[in-house]
């Protein structure tokens, strides 16, 4: 492993939220990475600091830079998802108001980031917490 | 197009980034809805939307876009304008609705900012 970013997210900061994807991208165009697959990690990365900060009891995203890929891990504690083919699905979600004022909460983020990474990998257990997994191509 | 013109164009107050009035944008992309915006938008866009809070400046960054309009006479807030600065993002705000900006700026040639 060459490097290693990670960040904590809490449940319901939505004035932190974002910052960790902020990072991230800087840490990324600072080692020179291809600006697709920047886009690419960002987006996703976003998507799934939203839904620590909105969905999660909270967690953690984390970024590690190998050679010749970028593997970014988004975890929580819980609640869990109990049905991971309808979450999956573009328009369903649970959000509530709040967050639909912010302009989130179309059901859109999961397959977003299953759409911005090369491999995508979702478990989740109700009552334990939710792990995604994406990893990046960033040989040219 | 010149971000500059779009600036004309709409009568816009710029609120932070004025120094990237000289660069261009090629197409651009209206909603309140930031959700649609990441999964839609282009590269190099232009945002325009009625949401003034911290997550629409998180998602213009993420989405690359190069700078945020506030339609129907939206003012962010001091705070949201200081992230701005940080961020080095061009942010301004027009009077006219959505869909005036949009019909006007489509009319002088942005393309929409659609990926899909
Ligand atoms: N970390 C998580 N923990 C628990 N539930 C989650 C988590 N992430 C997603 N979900 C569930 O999956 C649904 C779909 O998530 P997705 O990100 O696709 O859409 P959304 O967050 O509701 O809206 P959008 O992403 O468009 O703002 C959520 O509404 C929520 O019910
Ligand atoms: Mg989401």
């Amino acid at each position: 492993m060459t490097y290693e970013l990670k960040f904590d997210v809490e449940r319901g900061d939505f004035e932190t939220a974002g910052l960790a994807s902020r990072k991230i991208k800087k840490t990324l165009q600072q080692l020179g990475i291809n600006n697709k697959t920047i886009r690419q990690v960002s987006i996703a990365g976003y998507e799934g600091e939203m839904n620590l900060a909105i969905h999660s009891d909270g967690g953690y995203i984390s970024l590690m830079v190998l050679d010749g890929e970028l593997v970014l891990v988004i975890e929580d504690t819980g609640p869990g998802i109990p049905d991971i083919a309808l979450a999956m699905q573009e328009g369903y979600s649970t959000a509530g108001d709040e967050v639909r004022e912010m302009g989130f909460g179309a059901g859109m983020g999961l397959p977003n980031m299953r759409n911005n990474s090369d491999a995508f990998e979702i478990n989740s257990e109700p009552g334990v917490g939710t792990r995604i997994e994406m990893h990046f191509n960033t040989k040219t | 197009m010149k971000l500059r013109e779009i600036q004309e164009l709409l009568d816009a107050v710029v609120l932070a980034g004025e120094n990237h009035l000289n660069d261009e944008v090629l197409c651009g992309f209206g909603s309140d809805l930031m959700s649609d915006v990441l999964c839609y938008a282009n590269d190099d866009a232009i945002l325009l939307t009625g949401l003034t809070n911290r997550q629409v400046l998180n998602t213009a960054e993420m989405a690359n876009m190069r700078c945020v309009i506030f339609v129907r006479n939206k003012k962010p807030s001091d705070e949201l304008i200081r992230m701005a600065v940080e961020m080095d993002m061009l942010i301004m705000s027009t009077r006219l609705i959505l869909f005036e900006c949009c019909g006007i700026l489509y009319q002088h040639g942005l393309a929409g900012a659609n990926k899909r």
